[in-house]
This record gives structure tokens, C-alpha cells and sequence, in this order.
């Protein structure tokens, strides 16, 4: 499923926080090239930058030198409108803490983006339910999100990272609020996402989500320190290999 | 005592945290105590004045009037849209009053009529009053220019002078006679203009603003004898003064008989009062007003104050607080702010009271200095303590009931679901989906949203009706009664304007400090900066437009109900569209630099914090 073609690609990416004495350098001077249909992971203590680069990444914060291209559209000096258009069709993100709006069921949630990006009510609607139907939450979705476990909510905030069929999705400590057993349901769900070509960036903490990666990139003082390839992939044996027991 | 310590201290140490919340505070109500003392502050102010009239001219105790046939409406010399009278009158008809019991002396009976006057191109409606040379016993005018009347001369009252600008020498026409100004004098026994004696006995169904004028009998007489209709005024002294309303209503004339008015000395102190009355009314409805967008405004105040403490009653609660603590404290922190500003607003409300108690030249003498009654002081202290704590109330109560794990965790508050308005959005553009499901968040904000716009185009338009209906009958020329309130209510609609747009900028401010996580998500998920902050805007606009509405009859209503028995008088229709949309302008223009600036934060430093 993966391209060799890069989806994305950061030449000396840089973000600081502060001046002086007080200067912190968040990400210092990243390079990563992402292919199509390729899994990202991306490891390091708490504090080393991964959820910083994953927001230059997405364009939710401007980095402070370097440039960013996606799909070959350098968006590190796009304006805030066109950054939230390309946010809207091509950056899909999946946030450690859900972020699913309260009074909102589990279908309004995942048709929100698609409203936003001005689609009928009437395809948005149809695209959340496809969507609750392939993370299988289909019977879930006039649910509130106080109603569904962890697992179920993250489940949720992916199909709702899909809904404009996103270029890549950027997910930030999916699983950091999860036990073992709804660990499992959101690697399920990546897995079934890698197969069928999405490309993804994972920030985890966690060595297992890291193992379904195609790439494991280690992070430490903002910077990439490491770089593993993971040829062997975990088609079919995610339960083995996070060793939770077999499907 | 060490309970109600820590009680106090945690309240000083968190007013003195927030310095800014807790001086808007202080303002919002210092500016409703402020408006409100002034308006008690001017009860009986202008006794004084009254009563040094009445002894430098001899005012009567009473005055009696027999209406005299008048000839047809629109006669030479007769005010338009004069009915005609029942009966004749004749100075025989009140010259029996002379010898009633408890009468010590009299002067008349004196003739007067309505008639016009002419001077340097203006034409106004005065009651001419025939008097003689000499002096009267009783009502002989003071007079304060030239001299009393003579041949071929008129004496005019100082405030009808002053405002039409003559002067002794001058030439002007009565009812067409030309007639020397001979002097300017002063009465008690008439209201002062713009009232005059057409307060008394006006045969028109709405007076106007008329003068009063004396000359010599024969020039009544003369001038009657051009088709107006006279009329007699018998000034009575009375053994009892006190007596006098019980006199008037003992002698009223038999009906049938030639129509006999008694106007005791009080009505007409009570007339005299009515200048500074019409400020009252105005200040004390000013005053409600701005009471009531106060509540509004200190309402989300506080309401964000709270959402903004949810750790620390987290921590008050963890360290074993109970929830009436918690309530108690916050509401101790607003009733100490009301008290200082109840006091202050006291303080100045006294002093400004006096620049609004001018009698104008009608009287002699200067009124007394205003008072604060224990009944204005206990009013004020009232409201301003009420409105700290009817809007602190539902936040305390609000944060004591508060789990202390989820206000530890500073949980947000999970809003209200509203699924027909999210079914509904999905259907709008994106500024008016996330306007919409913004208001479905914050009801009750939007409420007082709507609640502060609809008060202060009420307040609006019922000083454009009272300036529609106040304004004088004689264009041209000063008018004390509506110059005073076209001040007043200049200085009251600035008052309510800025406290509307300051309740506006809070409510803005509030919502998008509320809405700054949902904001941010928005703007992760694709929305701009812009779209968001158009919802921002348009969910503070969607409920002004109804609330705007509304306050047009309502004003209208407000100002009817306060002028009972004036006739329901509605602002010209380009004022009222002007209000309107101004109001949606302003509205518009405030909440577009809160919303900006929420929706200008990097979404990614929110997110982070949630």
C-alpha cells in the first residue's frame, strides 16, 4: 500500500518558544519525508517536541524557520485562511483528549468537519454514518460522547479525522487516555486505515502503537535521534505482537 | 470569628486578584446608585423658592376663576382649538367669596383673557391679566424690572420674559394692540412658564406652553372687546393657609351654575414643582434602567468570574470548604463592591442634585439644598445590594454545587443539548452553524444578551416619545421644561449607551472566552479564523434583532405609562429605524474585537490546555 512518492516533507523545520536566557527549542531542525499510505511513529519523553511538530505538521502553529510541503504545497507560508482550507480537505488530527464536542451525538461530531468545509447537510450526514459504519460504531452513532467508553470516543474522533477523505491523518497520543482493551480497538482501527492506504503520523508514548508502525522515528531535545524501518509490519497479528492474545 | 476571617480574607485576596472585574463592578452599580439619589434627592426642592415668592408678593391662599363665555374657536385673539364654555361667567359669581368665613382679605375680581403676543417675529399664546395701578392687597406681583402697569404699558412674568428675550422699553402687540414693556415681574399666584395660567384654567384640550402678562383693566376690556372671551380671578387670603385645599372644595360652585374653579396656593407650588418633577420621573426611570442593565452586565460577569475559578472552588472544596462557604465568599466579595458603590453613588448623586434644581427665573430666591431622606439611602442600598446579589446568585450556587474532583480537574461544564438547533445549523452556512450551536451553549447568556438590548432601546425610544411630546409649543423660543429634560435625557441615554456597551463587550468577551475550546476545535477541524469569529459576532446579533424589536413598542408603552394621561406619542419612524439598526450596529462593531481576538489564538495552545 505505501508509495515511495513523499506526501509530506519538512526540510530544517525549527520552533521556538521564548528569547534569551529563556529560548526553548521545540523542534529543531526536522527533516521527514512521509510516503503515501505510510505509518509514522514518533517517540520520545514527554517534552521533547512530538506534539509540536505534530501541530507544524497540521498547521496549527507557524514554525519559527523551515518549510513544510504537503502534496508538494509548501504550507509553511500559507496564510491562516488557506491553512485552515487545507486543514478542512487534507489534515485530518486525532487528539489524545478526543476533543469530541459534549452536546454533540457521535454522528453530529463526525459530520462536523465536512458542514464546515460547506457540504450539504445531507452528504455530510451520509459520509459520518459510512464512516461510524467502518470504525463500528454504526449502532453508536445517536450516542453522546458521555455514553461511549474511551475507546469508543477515540473511535469517534478517527472517523471524524476522515471525514473529508483527509490526505494524511496526524494523531497526537491516540491511545494515552486508554486501557489496554480500547488500546487495542484504536489499533484495530489504524491497521484497518494502513490497509486500506491513509497515511498517518502517530506522536505515542507507547511502544505497541509504535510496533504497527511502518517507521519509528525517536525523538529527543526537539530533534530526530533515531530511525527504524519496520519491514516485518503487523498485518493480521496485532494482537500477538502488543501482546494482549490473539484475535 | 476565625470562620468569618477566612471568609473575608479569601474574598479581599481574590478582589484584590482581579482589580479589573472588581472595579467594572463598582461602576456598573455606582452609576445606577448615582442616577437613583439624584432623582429622590430632588423631592421638595423647590418649596423654597415657592414660599419666598408667595411672601414678597402676597400670594394668595386662593385663587377663584369664572370662565367667561368664549366666542368661537379660532376667534380673534382666542388660541386655536378652544372648546366653547357652558356658561358665562361674571364676576358677580365669585364676588360672594369675598365674605365667606376664614377669608381675611381679597383683591379682585380681575378680568384676564387668552390672547397672542407679538414680539421680534414670534407669536405666542399668553393669558393677559387686567389689573389696576394701585397695589393689591393680595397677589401684587414683585416686580423685579421697571414698574408695575400702567397705561398704554404691559408688565410681563420674568420667566416668560426670559424666554421669549424682552425686555423693559421693548415694543410688543397683544391680540394686536401695540404695548410698551413697562416692567418684568414675579408671581406665586400662577405656575411659572412654561406652565402659566393655562395650568389653571385652560379651556384647551391640549395646553400650550403659554405666558403671562398684566396691563391695565381697560386694555383687557379693550382687547375683549375684539371677540376673546373673558374671564374673572378673585385672589383670596385665608385666616388658615393650611386650610385652603378644604376651603376650594367647600365652595365649588352647584353644577348648573356658571363654572366657579378654586385652585388652592398648594396646586400651584405643586405646578411650580412639576418642572423639577419631570426630571424625576426621568431620572428615576433612568435610574431603573440602568439598575437593570447592571444585573445584566454584573450577571456574566460573575458568571465568568466563576467559570474562571472552578479550580480554586475545587481547592476550597478539597480542603474541606462546604458549598455554602464557597457561595457565601463569592457573594461577600459583590456585596462589598455594591455597599462602596451604593455609598459612592450616594455621595455623588447629593452633590449633583443641585445643578438640576434651577426654578428658572419664574420665582425669586434659590432652592434649599437637597436631601437625603434614611428612605432614599435604604432605596439605593437596596438596589445596589440586590443587584450584586440576585446576580451572584445562580454562579454561587452554581459553583458550591460543583463536584470537587471535576472543579479540581476544571472540568468545562457539559452545555445543554439542543438537537433540533444542531439539526437545524447543519442546514447554514458555517458563520450562522456555529452562531447557532454557540447560543444553544449559552442560553441564558443570550438571554441577557437580548435582556440588555432590549432594555436600553426601551430606554431609548421612551426619551425620544418624552423629547417627541416635551419639546415646546412655541417654536423659537427657550423652553426651561424642555431645554432641562433635552439635557437630562441627553445625559441619560449617553449613561445607558456606554453601560449597554459595556454589558455588550462583557457578554462578547465572556462568550468568547467560553467558547475558546470549541473555537479552537472548529478552527483544527477546518474552519477559519474568520468564520469563527463571524459565529462569535452572530451569535451575540441573532438575539439583539428580536430584543431590539421589541424595545421599540415597548419604549413607546414605557413612556406612555409613565405620562398618564398625555396622549400616546410615537417618534418619528426614522428615528425609531435609526434606533433599530444602530443598536444592531453597535452590537455588531463591539463584539467583533472580542471575537477576533478569541479567534486569533493558535488553536494548538488551547487544545493543549483542555
Amino acid at each position: 500500500m505505501t508509495s515511495t512518492a513523499p506526501v509530506l516533507q519538512t526540510a530544517g523545520l525549527c520552533k521556538t518558544f521564548g528569547t534569551g536566557a529563556a529560548l526553548v527549542r521545540a523542534v529543531d531542525g526536522v527533516d521527514l519525508d512521509v510516503a503515501t499510505g505510510e505509518i509514522v511513529a514518533i517517540m520520545g519523553p514527554s517534552g521533547c517536541g512530538k506534539s509540536t511538530l505534530l501541530h507544524l505538521l497540521g498547521g496549527l502553529e507557524r514554525p519559527t524557520s523551515g518549510t513544510i510541503e504537503l502534496a508538494g504545497r509548501r504550507i509553511s507560508e500559507l496564510s491562516e485562511r488557506s491553512l485552515a482550507r487545507l486543514r478542512r480537505e487534507a489534515i485530518g488530527f486525532v487528539f489524545q483528549g478526543f476533543h469530541l464536542m459534549d452536546e454533540l451525538t457521535a454522528v453530529e461530531n463526525v459530520e462536523l468537519p465536512a458542514l464546515l468545509a460547506g457540504r450539504s447537510a445531507h452528504a455530510a450526514r451520509a459520509r459520518a454514518t459510512e464512516l461510524l459504519e467502518q470504525v463500528g460504531l454504526a449502532d453508536r452513532a445517536g450516542f453522546w460522547p458521555a455514553a461511549l467508553s474511551g475507546g469508543q470516543r477515540q473511535r469517534v474522533a478517527v472517523a471524524r479525522a476522515l471525514s473529508n477523505r483527509p490526505l494524511i491523518v496526524l494523531a497526537d497520543e491516540p491511545t494515552g487516555n486508554l486501557d489496554s482493551a480500547a488500546t487495542v480497538e484504536v489499533l484495530r482501527l489504524f491497521e484497518a486505515l494502513h490497509e486500506a492506504g491513509q497515511t498517518l503520523v502517530i506522536v505515542t508514548h507507547d511502544s505497541r502503537i509504535a510496533a504497527t508502525a511502518d517507521r519509528l522515528i525517536s525523538m529527543r531535545d526537539g530533534g530526530f535521534i533515531d530511525e527504524t524501518r519496520m519491514t516485518g509490519g503487523t498485518r493480521g497479528d496485532l494482537g500477538r505482537l502488543v501482546g494482549l492474545g490473539g484475535q | 470569628m476565625g470562620r468569618l476571617l477566612l471568609l473575608w480574607r479569601l474574598a479581599a485576596r481574590d478582589l484584590r486578584r482581579h482589580p479589573v472585574e472588581a472595579v467594572m463592578v463598582f461602576l456598573v452599580i455606582a452609576a445606577a446608585a448615582t442616577t437613583l439619589t439624584v432623582s429622590f434627592a430632588l423631592n421638595g426642592v423647590t418649596s423654597n423658592p415657592y414660599q419666598q415668592t408667595r411672601s414678597a408678593t402676597a400670594g394668595p391662599d386662593v385663587i377663584a376663576d369664572v370662565i367667561g363665555a368664549a366666542p368661537a374657536a379660532g376667534s380673534r385673539g382666542q388660541p386655536a382649538g378652544a372648546p366653547a364654555t357652558q356658561a358665562a361667567g361674571t364676576p358677580a359669581a365669585i364676588a360672594s367669596l369675598t365674605g365667606a368665613p376664614g377669608v381675611t382679605a381679597h383683591s379682585g375680581p380681575y378680568p384676564y383673557l387668552y390672547s397672542t403676543i407679538r414680539f421680534h417675529g414670534h407669536r405666542v399664546d399668553v393669558v393677559a391679566e387686567g389689573r389696576d395701578q394701585a397695589p393689591a392687597p393680595v397677589d401684587q406681583p414683585e416686580v423685579t424690572q421697571g414698574s408695575w402697569v400702567r397705561p398704554g404699558g404691559v408688565v410681563i412674568a420674568r420667566g416668560f420674559a426670559d424666554a421669549l428675550g424682552v425686555h423693559v422699553g421693548d415694543q410688543a402687540r397683544i391680540g394686536g394692540q401695540p404695548l410698551r414693556v413697562v416692567g418684568i415681574a414675579v408671581t406665586a399666584a400662577v405656575p411659572a412658564y412654561p406652565s402659566s395660567l393655562c395650568h389653571l384654567a385652560c379651556p384647551m384640550a391640549v395646553p400650550p406652553d403659554m405666558g403671562l402678562v398684566w396691563l391695565m383693566r381697560s386694555a383687557a376690556h379693550q382687547l375683549a372687546g375684539q371677540g376673546s372671551a373673558i374671564s374673572y380671578l378673585l385672589n383670596l387670603k385665608l385666616a388658615s393657609p393650611a386650610d385652603a385645599p378644604a376651603f376650594a372644595a367647600a365652595h365649588r360652585g352647584p353644577p348648573g351654575a356658571a363654572p366657579v374653579l378654586l385652585y388652592p396656593w398648594q396646586s400651584i407650588r405643586g405646578a411650580d414643582d412639576a418642572l423639577i418633577q419631570i426630571e424625576q420621573v426621568a431620572l428615576q426611570f433612568g435610574g431603573w434602567l440602568l439598575g437593570l442593565l447592571a444585573l445584566a452586565g454584573l450577571a456574566v460577569l460573575v458568571g465568568r468570574r466563576m467559570t474562571e475559578q472552578t479550580r480554586r472552588v475545587g481547592l476550597l472544596k478539597a480542603v474541606g470548604a462546604t458549598p455554602a462557604t464557597v457561595a457565601v465568599v463569592l457573594l461577600i466579595e459583590h456585596l462589598v463592591l455594591a455597599a462602596v458603590a451604593a455609598a459612592t453613588g450616594l455621595l455623588a448623586g447629593w452633590s449633583l442634585a443641585p445643578l438640576l434644581t434651577s426654578t428658572g427665573a419664574g420665582l425669586v430666591g434659590s432652592p434649599g439644598a437637597p436631601s437625603l431622606s434614611p428612605s432614599t439611602v435604604l432605596v439605593v442600598a437596596a438596589v445596589a445590594l440586590g443587584v450584586a446579589a440576585v446576580s451572584s446568585l445562580v454562579p454561587a450556587v452554581r459553583a458550591a454545587r460543583t463536584s470537587t474532583v471535576s472543579a479540581l480537574a476544571d472540568a468545562p461544564r457539559v452545555p445543554p443539548r439542543r438537537p433540533l438547533v444542531i439539526a437545524l445549523s447543519a442546514r447554514l452556512p458555517v458563520p450562522l452553524l456555529l452562531a447557532l450551536r454557540q447560543l444553544s451553549r449559552r442560553p441564558r447568556r443570550a438571554l441577557l444578551n437580548a435582556f440588555s438590548v432590549a432594555v436600553t432601546v426601551i430606554g431609548i425610544v421612551a426619551i425620544l416619545a418624552s423629547y417627541a411630546r416635551t419639546s415646546g409649543t412655541n417654536p423659537g423660543i427657550s423652553n426651561l421644561r424642555a431645554d432641562r429634560l433635552d439635557e437630562l435625557t441627553a445625559i441619560i441615554t449617553v449613561m445607558l449607551a456606554i453601560l449597554a456597551a459595556v454589558n455588550t463587550t462583557f457578554i462578547a468577551w465572556a462568550t468568547a472566552a467560553d467558547a475558546r475550546f470549541s473555537s479552537a476545535l472548529e478552527r483544527a477541524l477546518g474552519a477559519t479564523a474568520s468564520q469563527v469569529a463571524a459565529g462569535l459576532s452572530t451569535a451575540a446579533l441573532l438575539p439583539a434583532v428580536p430584543a431590539a424589536l421589541a424595545g421599540i413598542p415597548l419604549g413607546v408603552e414605557v413612556y406612555h405609562l409613565l405620562a398618564p394621561g398625555q396622549p400616546l406619542t410615537v417618534p418619528p419612524a426614522w428615528q425609531l429605524a435609526a434606533v433599530f439598526f444602530l443598536s444592531l450596529l453597535a452590537v455588531t462593531a463591539l463584539t467583533g474585537v472580542p471575537s477576533r481576538l478569541g479567534a486569533r489564538r493558535p488553536p494548538a495552545e488551547i487544545l493543549q490546555e483542555a
